[in-house]
């Protein structure tokens, strides 16, 4: 069944956003346009004032013709600090050489039923960073580059319409009628800003757009000047960390800290309590906080605790018996979330059944920058200075544990030393406002590498089993995947247990509305670990079952893995996609990146023994990815990856640079989680601790030979972050089996291929 | 009382002289560029030079360092600005991405360099295994490496 709907139009996006255009200007009539009710003062959170030189509150122009463009987004590695910027350049017609960057603050606004933004939406995640202000950024540069002509020609006392744009210059059909934007500045600032969305330029005259940029922070970068939330620095701060409970959801019985006090430097010790078990989280764990006059101090004072931990319901828990309660699982029926066709029948007459299961671990985030967050909590106010993804959630998050207003709560955004998910969930936030509100001092909270891996919301872990029936010419009549797992959603408020399968299952992901005959099924099962969002989050371990097990299918039917993809994905079309990345899916676009990456790898010429091809390709979030991966396996099992080709169909590339970095870090990802990465428990406690038992891929294991393709596809953008991982560690592991004949179901491959090469 | 040299300046310690550098230099001297990662010498993103070589601040007690020179990441440029020949290449090649640990993977690469002047990719991969990228950069790194090589044979 196939099913086509259009994409949605400009006239169904939220005609809201242009509020934000406006908002800001420097006079008051102009300003209350769209936000009524609310007086300029009451706006005052922190530094959100609108000076002389500024249209809105992202651009300013300074009396040299430099142009200073705010970032309302977290930058997080993914450059959209760069990309969103050059999407105002474009629009408002500047040099790009002219643009530096500006962070901008939180910026929340109270109405009369909660919240507005101020600035836009800020969040980074899922992919959305660019897509969701692709108009609203490029409506902003148009807004005030129509501002500017507007000023000239009542200035001029020409028509707007003999007025038009060089960078940095409005130019009118009159005498002496070029003048820069830099003396247009203050006029164009008090016109009253028109209803009407300014025109947008089409994609061939972009000059900005599309081009290969430098992300804008660089010098900084290599000069150690760039500022993350680690590097925060303030008046009197104080140093925090926290000794976590090592039980799932245990907490402190008692504990000693007499010695602790005792440790130079150390000014407080103190129990912090987190959540019942069970309820949903606010912080993480259950623990003792030590505050200091250093980091070092605070870490050699918790180093001193002595805790009796209380293991709590959880104490028994371990990855042997979730593994084995899976098993267990699916031995019986689950719940059936999906169900179109008649499985049953297709089944019961298909000419030939595969069956296969695979099983897909608890993984952790790591971000280089270990959590991190600073506050200041006083009676009437709070000051956050964190490494966030979502720094309205930290706003929440302080406003919880300090019972403030939100708008007295400041939130000021740093770089962040990477995100992949972990820092959507701000308890690091809240546990830093709960010291800082305890001691009353400003405090900068810093975990360690192994209080991250330890406390971490971990990409949820699964056993799959894949059945597809097949006709007598190796056609798929009949498909279901049955998942027995750990539901991301456990401890989401007001999530009934019937829904928890929607966090591991995208119902619409491939083959659905291909295979007629379609089943999808979901068992849950307990473990007391916390889980996340982690970069790409359920698409990482559905691609790698779905299209592992595409190959599998080839050779059972002794077809050719690219032939029976093609196959399979066939031509161009639009499917209904209804969940995040949707409303369409367009496998053609699959059909020609896998043709593309296995052209590009010589795929159709035969390797040697003990040499192999692998491909693998996904639709995530609203964009195509597909790789080939080129290894070679020794008989003693050990493997080498030869050569990478990834492609990419983000449809249009604004920040070319970033989408392939973008490209490029995905598949180094892939790469750390298919091999090496595994979260376990036993006894209640996660084993792992630091990157010698829980590794990320190493430059050595990164081949020479790795092209990183972009295919561009229409006008319109989709995001990038998460769109190159999910076709990884299948490439890797269908390049494997091609290589050795050895099938690996289970992640991460760690030394199963050497056992099964040496039995 | 410790006293060494971060970036040709003279420094004094006189606190724990258990404290790693590593957190002498970010707390103490707000030298915040040199970053921590995993506190044991496992990933290379506090990674600066000790008497001219490459070593993890993270495993150097304070106490080890006296009378020693020490630059970091906000010393690697010349004294009069000019960016070293790494720093130009990572711009050159926009290797960084979140770029938390661009500081220790810089500082490492210029210590290979003095070692490996044109180093071979096997020479990257048996010295730059000791550091970490999350982000995975290390395409750009490679590429970045062989560049800074020829940019300091030039003597560009």
């Amino acid at each position: 069944m196939n099913m086509s709907i259009r994409k949605p139009g400009r006239e169904d996006i939220d005609t809201g956003r242009r509020l934000f255009l406006i908002s800001g200007t420097s006079i008051a009539g102009s300003f209350v346009l769209g936000l009524p009710a609310i007086s300029f003062s009451s706006l005052e959170i922190a530094d959100g004032t609108v000076g002389e030189r500024q249209i809105g509150f992202f651009i300013e122009i300074k009396p040299d013709g430099g142009v200073i463009i705010g970032s309302n987004q977290p930058e997080i590695g993914q450059g959209v600090r760069t990309a969103l910027p050059m999407l105002v350049a474009e629009e408002l017609d500047v040099e790009w050489s002219k643009v530096s960057v500006q962070q901008m603050p939180l910026g929340i606004v109270k109405t009369a039923d909660g919240y507005t933004w101020k600035y836009g939406g800020q969040g980074v995640g899922g992919s959305t960073g660019l897509t969701s202000n692709w108009e609203f950024m490029r409506e902003v540069g148009a807004t005030a580059r129509r501002q500017l002509i507007r000023a000239a020609a009542l200035r001029l006392n020409v028509p707007e319409s003999s007025c038009s744009t060089r960078p940095g210059h409005v130019v009118c059909d009159a005498r002496d009628g070029e003048i820069p934007y830099a003396d247009l500045i203050g006029d164009a600032a008090k016109l009253e800003v028109p209803e009407e969305a300014p025109t947008l330029k089409s994609s061939r005259d972009y000059r900005i757009v599309g081009t290969r940029q430098n992300t804008v922070d660089a010098i900084d970068l290599v000069t150690g000047k760039a500022k993350y939330g680690i590097d925060t620095i303030e008046a009197d701060m104080r140093y925090a960390v926290i000794a976590r409970s090592p039980y799932l959801n245990g907490s402190v019985r008692t504990f000693d800290d007499a010695v602790a006090r005792k440790v130079d430097g150390v000014l407080d010790v103190f129990k912090i309590d987190g959540p019942q078990p069970g309820e949903p989280y606010v912080i993480l764990a259950n623990g003792v906080a030590v505050v200091a006059t250093s980091t070092w101090a605070a870490i050699k004072g918790r180093e001193a605790l002595v805790i009796d931990w209380n293991p709590g319901p959880n104490a028994t828990d371990s990855s042997e018996a979730f593994w084995e309660q899976n098993a267990e699982s699916l031995r019986s029926n689950g719940q059936v979330v999906t169900d179109d066709g008649n499985f049953d029948q297709a089944m019961a007459t298909a000419d030939k059944i595969v069956e296969r299961q695979y099983q897909v671990p608890f993984v952790s985030h790591q971000p280089m920058e270990p959590q991190n967050c600073y506050a200041h909590v006083e009676k009437d106010r709070c000051h956050i200075i964190a490494p966030t993804q979502m720094p309205s959630g930290a706003s929440r998050a302080a406003a919880a544990v300090t019972g403030l207003p939100r708008e007295n709560i400041r939130v000021d955004i740093t770089r962040v030393g990477g995100g992949f998910g972990r820092r959507l969930t701000n308890d690091y936030v809240a546990e830093a406002a709960m010291i800082s509100k305890q001691t009353g001092w400003p405090i900068k909270l810093q975990w360690t590498r192994e209080d991250d891996i330890r406390n971490d919301f971990y990409r949820p872990a699964g056993l799959h089993e894949i059945r597809a029936g097949l006709d007598e010419k190796g056609r798929v009549t009949a498909w279901t995947q049955r998942l027995a797992s750990a539901s991301k959603y456990y401890r989401r408020p007001n999530m009934p247990d019937e829904n928890l399968w929607e966090a591991e299952l995208y119902p619409d992901d491939f083959p659905r509305h291909i295979v007629d005959n379609f089943r999808l099924e979901y068992f849950h099962n307990p473990i007391g670990l916390p889980r996340g969002s982690w970069r790409a989050p359920a698409h990482t371990a559905n691609a790698f079952v779905i299209q592992s097990f595409l190959d599998e299918l080839a050779h059972e039917t002794g077809q050719d893995p690219l032939q029976l993809r093609i196959d399979l994905f066939g031509d161009e079309r639009e499917l209904q996609y209804k969940g995040h990345g949707g409303p369409v899916f367009n496998p053609g676009r699959l059909t020609r990146l896998t043709r593309f990456v296995a052209e590009r790898i010589d795929y159709k010429n035969k390797r040697a023994n003990g040499r192999g091809v692998g491909l693998a390709a996904h639709f995530t979030f609203g964009g195509y990815a597909a790789h080939a991966f080129e290894v070679t396996v020794t008989d003693e099992g050990g493997f080498t990856i030869e050569r990478i080709v990834a492609a990419i169909d983000c449809g249009f590339a604004v920040h070319p640079n970033a989408v392939e970095a973008q490209l490029q870090g995905a598949t180094v990802d892939g790469l750390s989680t298919a091999i090496g990465q595994e979260i376990t428990v036993k006894d209640g406690q996660v084993q792992q601790s630091n990157f010698h038992d829980y590794p990320l891929a190493r430059i050595a294991q990164v081949p020479s030979l790795f092209e990183a393709h972009i295919l561009p596809y229409d006008d319109t953008p989709t995001g990038v972050g998460e769109i190159g991982i999910p076709p990884v560690a299948p490439a890797l592991a269908n390049a494997i089996f091609a290589a050795s004949g050895v099938r690996l179901r289970r992640l991460p491959i760690g030394d199963q291929l050497r056992q099964a090469m040496t039995a | 009382m410790i006293s060494f040299k971060v970036n040709s300046k003279r420094v004094s310690f006189d606190g724990d002289t258990d404290t790693p550098l590593l957190w002498v230099l970010r707390d103490h001297l707000q030298l915040t560029g040199t970053k921590f990662g995993c506190g044991i010498g496992l990933c290379g993103a506090c990674v600066v030079h000790l008497d001219g070589r490459a070593a993890a601040a993270c495993r150097l007690p304070v106490s080890s360092v006296e009378g020693r020179s020490v630059t970091t990441i906000e010393g690697l440029a010349a004294a009069d600005g000019e960016l070293h020949p790494v720093q130009k290449a990572w711009l050159e090649l926009d290797v960084a991405q979140c770029g938390y640990c661009q500081s220790g993977q810089i500082m490492a690469t210029a210590d290979l360099l003095k070692r490996y002047p044109k180093p071979t990719d096997q020479d990257i991969d048996n010295n730059m295994s000791s550091m970490i990228c999350r982000c995975g950069t290390y395409v750009r790194i490679r590429k970045a490496i062989h560049r800074a090589a020829e940019l300091s044979g030039s003597g560009e």
